[in-house]
């Protein structure tokens, strides 16, 4: 394949209600701010594509409002996908293995504060059987925790320490939404949200916005003194309903880091798209990752800022930043997508 | 770039309410007829890519994770593609990239709407703040368009009823077609009632239930299908804003300047002459001789008079949408897929009662959004 890196990475602030910001004024922001790290013209991208829901907004094309962020004239070549940011991402890295295009502006956004979000994501579930038993998705994910925790490998107190950890990391995260230095001990007096869920076990409701520049070889140098080089990528998607499927194994979480080459070589940091204490568990045991081998999370991860459709694209960007800044060699992201870890991508970048 | 075939094309009969089968259903229904079309079990693909129109039509939130069981797509890579009323046409072209970049040998693509299930006026008449409101759905959107076009061309009204009559009756060749109406008239296209003017009731798209399925392959695999592959020459894609100050809403350069690069691609110099025919989407009449224009079959004000002589007729010398078009059939999601897919079923030969003779090399184009995004591809009977 193509070398293709990413040579550029901006966020905004997580926050609650967005700081009053709609989708477009983010896009506007993150947009610019890629552009000017790399170097290159709104007329020098030669893809943009873009990763959103309408159901986050409760009306339809909530894509093509944030498409003014970008400035789409004269007419752009451009896709979107109804998914987080890093699949497209993943539709960028395919279109530039054409040959014919060298750079992609990949970008999304989340206002996930503007509903009740644990209801709206109810959506996502089987709607004729499913659905109307309107199971949120704090409970959803409660039976994917209770399932871990009737398996004996794991206790609330793992998970409280997942929490603290995150949170303690995200203190040097300056776009992190929660972040604390929190005893787990402390933690563990909390009565439930949902049992077995405490409320440090959930992500914080965040919105969002990020944006990536992928470039492919020599434009690659030219627009980053240390671009992060995409060595694999992969994403899988498992069974929907919760009970046609381990909770507790993520098999697409599996077959997704095999498919990126994770095991090939050491890493040196690890982004987790784990919204919930328990899924970041899960997901280490899924892709072998060994928590105190690698800088695990160094942005705080999900637990810290969730923007909804973003915070997928947050740990490709976040990870890409580490190697960008020469802080780590070779780092994996992941990214995930539906109830209960349904679906997971996962890139590997190295440095050199 | 590596070369990319259509194997396999499936699509369900289209109507107003399948209520027969749930949406899983309809689905796995188009993508099963494809795969028997490519002769390839479920088990063959490397991966799905999904499109389809607003996730509010039919209320349920990205709904490729709830279909991942039912397109086989469990263990693989599952994309789901959103781009407007395009999104049958960029799904397709998101599925083709895959191949053309060496990364899938085999890929499924459906897109599909249950329009029974949902209520795509509501859905397609939101308000935003700071935004002119779409109020009375697409019509009500597209209609001071189609003013517009007549007033800078002169048409006479006639136009609109014509290509009705054509598509119409194209649709009684298209045995899954959802409307066929055999006793079809002038008199009764211009006496059905008026909904948006210039707009009468029998000019406008139907609401259909519907999904539609292609299997696409590498060359190699492309060698081995049972019946003749559709070769893709080339795809474009072209998107602009909804909303600025002297935006041309009418014949938008976004999609001018997607036909060009198509053609550019595609090594087209005369589109009229080179291709055989064209599936546009067409969800108002009048849109057939705006897009003629835009498209480049025409020149400025000679769309209308391209419908008026009947060169857009399954005999005419440019055949456009011979399978009804949108006009007869609009599952909206799959709307732009049945556009790329009918091109392809053409020049593969495959296309029936509705066949062009001979057709080598067809169009499918998609729009989208307040005309704003576009997607086309050319496919032929021979590789380029």
């Amino acid at each position: 394949m193509r070398d293709v890196a990413i040579v550029g990475f901006a966020q905004v602030p997580n926050l609650r209600r967005g700081g009053g910001r709609d989708g477009v004024e983010m896009v506007l922001e993150v947009a610019n701010a890629v552009r000017t790290q790399t170097g290159l013209d709104k007329d020098e991208i030669g893809f943009t594509v873009s990763g959103s829901c309408d159901f986050l907004r409760g009306a339809p094309f909530a894509f093509v409002m944030a498409l003014d962020g970008v400035g789409p004239f004269p007419p752009i070549a451009e896709s979107h996908v109804e998914m987080d940011g890093a699949w497209a991402l993943y539709e960028a890295w395919v279109r530039l293995q054409h040959g014919d295009i060298d750079t992609a502006l990949v970008y999304c956004f989340g206002i996930s504060s503007a509903g009740d979000l644990p209801d709206v994501m109810t959506m996502q579930l089987d709607p004729y059987t499913v659905a109307p038993l309107w199971p949120d998705a704090v409970s959803v994910a409660a039976l994917q925790a209770r399932a871990l925790l009737d398996g004996g490998r794991y206790s609330e107190r793992d998970m409280a320490e997942v929490a603290s950890a995150n949170r303690r990391r995200g203190q040097g995260n300056p776009y992190a939404h929660l972040t604390g230095d929190f005893d787990p001990e402390a933690l563990l007096a909390d009565p439930y949200l949902v049992a077995p869920l405490r409320r440090h076990d959930c992500p914080p409701i965040s919105d969002g916005a990020c944006a990536v520049i992928l470039a492919a070889g020599d434009k690659a140098k030219a627009c980053a003194e240390r671009p992060a080089w995409i060595r694999g990528i992969d994403h899988r998607i498992d069974p929907h309903h919760l009970g046609s499927r381990d909770l507790t194994a993520c098999a697409s979480a599996s077959l997704a880091a095999e498919a990126a080459g994770v095991g090939a070589d050491k890493l040196d940091v690890v982004e987790l798209h784990a919204p919930f204490t328990h899924q970041e568990l899960i997901l280490r045991d899924a892709m072998g990752i060994d928590a105190d081998a690698v800088q695990l999370n160094p942005s705080g991860g999900a637990l810290c800022a969730n923007p909804i459709m973003v915070a997928g694209l947050t740990r490709l960007g976040e990870a890409a930043q580490r190697i960008m800044d020469g802080d780590a060699d070779r780092a994996m992201a992941h990214a995930t997508s539906g109830p209960a870890l349904q679906q997971n991508l996962v890139c590997v970048m190295e440095g050199e | 770039m590596q070369r990319c075939a259509v194997i396999g094309i499936g699509q369900t009969n289209y109507e107003a309410k399948r209520k027969d089968v749930s949406i899983p259903g309809l689905v796995r229904e188009a993508a099963k007829r494809a795969l028997d079309d490519a002769g390839l079990g479920w088990g063959d693909i490397d991966a799905v890519v999904l499109g389809k129109a607003p996730d509010t039509f039919e209320g349920v939130m990205m709904p490729a994770l709830y279909l991942a069981g039912a397109l086989g797509a469990v263990g693989k890579p599952m994309f789901r593609v959103h781009t407007a009323g395009s999104v049958g046409g960029s799904t397709s072209i998101a599925a083709t990239h895959l191949v053309q970049a060496g990364r899938h040998k085999r890929v499924l693509t459906v897109a599909f709407e249950k329009q029974s299930e949902s209520n795509a006026m509501w859905a397609l008449s939101p308000r935003y703040p700071f935004q002119p409101p779409t109020t009375a759905g697409a019509g009500g959107y597209f209609a001071p368009l189609i003013r517009a076009y007549i007033k800078r061309t002169d048409a006479p009204e006639h136009i609109g009823w014509k290509v009705t009559l054509k598509d119409r009756l194209n649709a009684l060749k298209n045995p899954l077609a959802h409307l066929r109406m055999p006793d079809i008239s002038m008199e009764m296209i211009k006496a059905s009632p008026l909904l948006w003017s210039p707009i009468n009731y029998l000019e406008t798209c139907p609401s259909s239930d519907g999904a539609v399925a292609m299997v696409l392959a590498s060359e190699e695999v492309a060698a081995q299908a049972p019946n003749p592959p559709a070769w893709v020459w080339a795809t474009a894609m072209r998107t602009e804003p909804v909303v600025f100050s002297g935006r041309d809403q009418v014949l938008p350069r976004a999609g001018r300047e997607c036909a060009e690069a198509l053609y550019a691609a595609a090594g087209i110099t005369d589109p009229r002459r080179e291709i055989d025919v064209a599936e546009l989407y067409v969800p108002f009449s009048w849109y057939e001789p705006m897009w003629l224009e835009n498209l480049g079959f025409a020149g400025p004000g000679e769309g209308w008079k391209m419908v008026d002589e009947g060169a857009t007729e399954l005999t005419g010398d440019m055949p456009i949408n011979p399978s009804g078009g949108v006009m007869c059939t609009n599952p909206i999601g799959a709307s732009g897929m049945i556009r790329f897919a009918e091109a392809a079923l053409q020049v593969r030969g495959m296309a029936g009662e509705h066949q062009v003779e001979g057709a080598k090399v067809a169009m499918g184009h998609a729009y989208g959004g307040g005309s704003q995004f576009f997607s086309t591809w050319i496919v032929g009977a021979e590789p380029r």
